[in-house]
């Protein structure tokens, strides 16, 4: 009896201890997010949290219901996962709540570049980045007998190559699909250009300028080496035709590395020749054509306080150095202390060492990005001018600009 | 029936009717009448990682929660959102006026306004898909109607297949078939003796697309109704025609049509105000480069990083009234025959 008590009081120590090595919760936590492995390995780290319940919505339609679900007082969700574009959404409509305080009680050891400061606010701890970088097949460059390019002038070259040996008849791939691809492709070309989306320090569009221009002419001539349906493909159509050894090179999301030569059915010249390298360059500029993206975790407003210090322990529990392991490791490019870069991360970093520009964190950014989506299959189809396509965005900006309050 | 009977009969339905149709269509015209507050915005310093510190534009959350306080509707805006760009955009208008000579340009130019393009596919879209399906509808009935009984249910279930796949699964496996990889893509690039023919390049045989899978789609419907109406046919009619020596085309036009046109009447209302509202197609066959409608604007306006609750409620309520034109001489005709009733 003596025996079983001591066995038992050694074994309840035991669990103390690494109970509070783990984590132990005081409220309810519910996050929403996007679906994609590094996000569900960080709410999987969440979820062992106990105390009290853990629960996920990880959906790919996210953006749909996280601000309604965290405009209740209390809110559904006490916490969403979210990216660079999309947490502009959640500060507009003030359902998220500055951490300062979390963070000076409970996350002394998160590495200052993860936490994200708005002013002195911060208002998002980050775990991933992500980038758009260059994916292309080495055999098929050296069957061609080119070098890797390292400037849109020179990947058309590479492209025209590829083309005229009879390799490949559309050897280059982009995620050009009418809507929020092909705004984002603009959006990298536009920066690689040097463009700047809007008049300093106001809301108006300034789009409709030479870098602007330039963008589009570029695009325009990339299509000419894409597949006819371009306009239909978004990134996982793209990725496909990649796979499928119909693509040899293309710029593509840094979060897509790992999986590429992985997916089941990956043609096996597709697995060998595969490669990836820094993004590339445009018209003579120095920074990369292409955007810096990071996921991070917010905590929400409208909950009590004891919820939000619980969401704060959990998320970071989800986080924390040693979730880092050889399964969870590829899945991302993690801002998680500890983390050792694996040659699919090299893309991403290679971005981020060349400066390359963050998507804009701006509150009128989503219109923009919007009207861009709407008003540049106009003049990838060939039926209108850049300077028109680019006056079309600019008055379709306004006009929703207008409704939201940012213009007069 | 007398006034007060039908009164506490209608009652219930009424009060549904008010509660779930009325509500929901005076809250969506109150929200397209307000816009949110003007934004007050303010510069910070923002930092993120990898790259470090950078000056950015943010919303003052106190002051706008001050001016959301004090009207939490929004701001008033009358019409305002009705008449911009996004929308009926009459100022882009009364300005291509002026700038155009001729008929031609001012058409040109109109088509470059969002809401235009839009009514352009849409309306081109439900005067061909209406006939078309309605045609098709009654050959499958009339088809089915002759077989021997044995195999009319198996027909049936066939014919019915269209309405049974979900309209954007069904649009999906049509999308990959004219894929330019895709067996119908590939067979039109073996026709067509080009490699790069596409059809998802083409506006014109995109449209053609989704008006077939339109048809395709709603050809069931059609087909049921009429299939019904076929089994009330009075059978004394078709046997008086056939001993007149009526051939079966003219039995089907002088006999058949004209004991089937309520029917007519009510597929063509229900068809015109579906095809109105095109939206799976469009969205399954990724088809927002080359055609839009007013659903595909809503899901635009409410499915962005910034949603536009506002400008969402001013195009429904702009669908709304689309509908009631589309279907107003079907509604007075019906409203004619009410009062000769009587």
């Amino acid at each position: 009896m003596f025996l079983k008590r001591i066995a038992l009081a050694g074994s309840v120590a035991a669990f103390s201890a690494s109970a509070g090595y783990a984590c132990e919760i005081g409220g309810r936590v519910n996050i929403v997010g996007n679906e994609f492995a590094a996000i569900q390995a960080v709410a999987a780290g969440a979820k062992e949290c106990t105390g009290a319940s853990v629960d996920s919505n990880l959906t790919s339609e996210h953006q749909t219901i996280n601000v309604a679900g965290l405009s209740g007082n209390p809110s559904e969700y006490t916490s969403a996962i979210i990216a660079n574009s999309s947490i502009v959404a959640l500060m507009n409509e003030d359902v998220i709540r500055p951490l300062n305080d979390l963070v000076e009680q409970h996350g002394q050891d998160l590495q200052p570049g993860q936490l994200i400061k708005i002013g002195d606010d911060i208002m998002a701890v980050a775990f991933m980045a992500n980038a758009q970088h260059l994916m292309y097949r080495k055999d098929v460059l050296e069957q061609a007998g080119v070098e890797v390019p390292k400037t849109y002038e020179e990947l058309l070259e590479v492209a025209e190559a590829i083309r005229e040996q009879g390799i490949m008849q559309n050897p280059v791939g982009g995620a050009y699909a009418s809507g929020w691809n092909l705004a984002q492709e603009f959006n990298n070309m536009f920066l690689g250009y040097g463009g700047s989306h809007f008049k300093p320090g106001t809301a108006e569009p300034n789009v409709n300028s030479e870098a602007g221009v330039n963008a589009l002419n570029m695009m325009k001539a990339l299509s000419e080496y894409m597949n006819p349906d371009f306009l239909t493909h978004d990134s996982n159509a793209t990725n496909a035709e990649y796979r499928a050894g119909n693509v040899a090179i293309m710029n593509m999301w840094g979060s897509r590395a790992s999986q590429q030569t992985t997916t089941e059915g990956v043609l096996q010249e597709v697995v060998d020749g595969h490669a990836i390298g820094a993004p590339l360059t445009v018209g003579g500029g120095e920074t990369p054509a292409s955007t810096l993206w990071w996921d991070g975790w917010t905590v929400g407003k409208n909950i009590s306080d004891e919820e939000a210090e619980a969401t704060f322990i959990a998320m970071k529990h989800g986080i924390r150095p040693d979730m880092l392991n050889d399964e969870t490791a590829p899945l991302a490019v993690w801002l998680i202390e500890g983390y050792e870069p694996a040659a699919d991360a090299e893309g991403v970093f290679a971005a981020a060492k060349m400066g390359t520009p963050a998507y804009p964190m701006l509150p009128y950014m989503g219109l923009m990005h919007s009207a861009l989506g709407n008003e540049l299959a106009d003049f990838m189809q060939g039926k209108e001018s850049a300077e028109q396509a680019l006056a079309d965005v600019e008055a379709a900006y306004r006009a929703a600009a207008i409704e939201q309050g940012y213009l007069q | 029936m007398r006034h007060k009977t039908f009164l506490w009969f209608f009652l219930p339905t009424g009060l549904a009717m008010l509660l779930f149709i009325a509500m929901p269509i005076v809250s969506v015209v109150i929200q397209s009448i307000f816009a949110p507050h003007p934004a007050v915005l303010l510069e910070v310093e923002n930092c993120t990682p990898l790259i470090g510190c950078t000056t950015e534009t943010t919303i003052d959350q106190q002051a706008t929660a001050a001016l959301r306080e004090a009207q939490p509707l929004g701001r008033f805006v009358g019409l305002g959102i009705y008449f911009d760009r996004g929308h009926l955009a009459i100022q882009e208008i009364s300005q291509m006026w002026a700038a155009n000579e001729s008929w031609g340009g001012f058409f040109s130019d109109l088509s470059n306004l969002p809401f235009y393009r839009a009514m352009a596919f849409t309306l081109t879209f439900t005067f061909i898909v209406t006939p078309l399906t309605i045609l098709l509808g009654l050959v499958i009935a009339l088809a089915v109607n002759s077989l021997h009984r044995h195999l009319k249910g198996l027909m049936i279930f066939f014919s019915l297949l269209p309405m049974i796949v979900t309209p954007l699964i069904g649009s999906l496996i049509l999308f990959w078939m004219i894929d330019s990889r895709g067996v119908i893509g590939n067979a039109l690039v073996y026709l067509a003796g080009d490699p790069n023919f596409s059809l998802k390049a083409s506006t014109g045989l995109m449209w053609v697309a989704l008006m077939v899978y339109g048809v395709w789609s709603s050809a069931p419907f059609a087909f049921v109704v009429f299939y019904a109406g076929l089994q009330t046919l009075p059978q004394d009619q078709i046997e008086a025609a056939q001993i007149d020596g009526a051939t079966r085309w003219q039995q089907v036009k002088f006999v058949v049509v004209p004991h089937l046109m309520p029917l007519v009447t009510f597929v063509a209302l229900i068809q015109l105000m579906d095809n109105f509202k095109v939206f799976e197609p469009i969205i399954g066959f990724s088809a927002q480069a080359h055609a839009q409608s007013l659903s595909t604007f809503i899901f635009d306006d409410l499915g962005g990083e910034t949603r536009q609750l506002s400008s969402a409620a001013a195009t429904s309520v702009m669908t709304i009234i689309g509908v009631a034109i589309l279907l107003s001489p079907v509604l007075v005709r019906t409203w004619r025959d009410f009062k000769g009733a009587r």
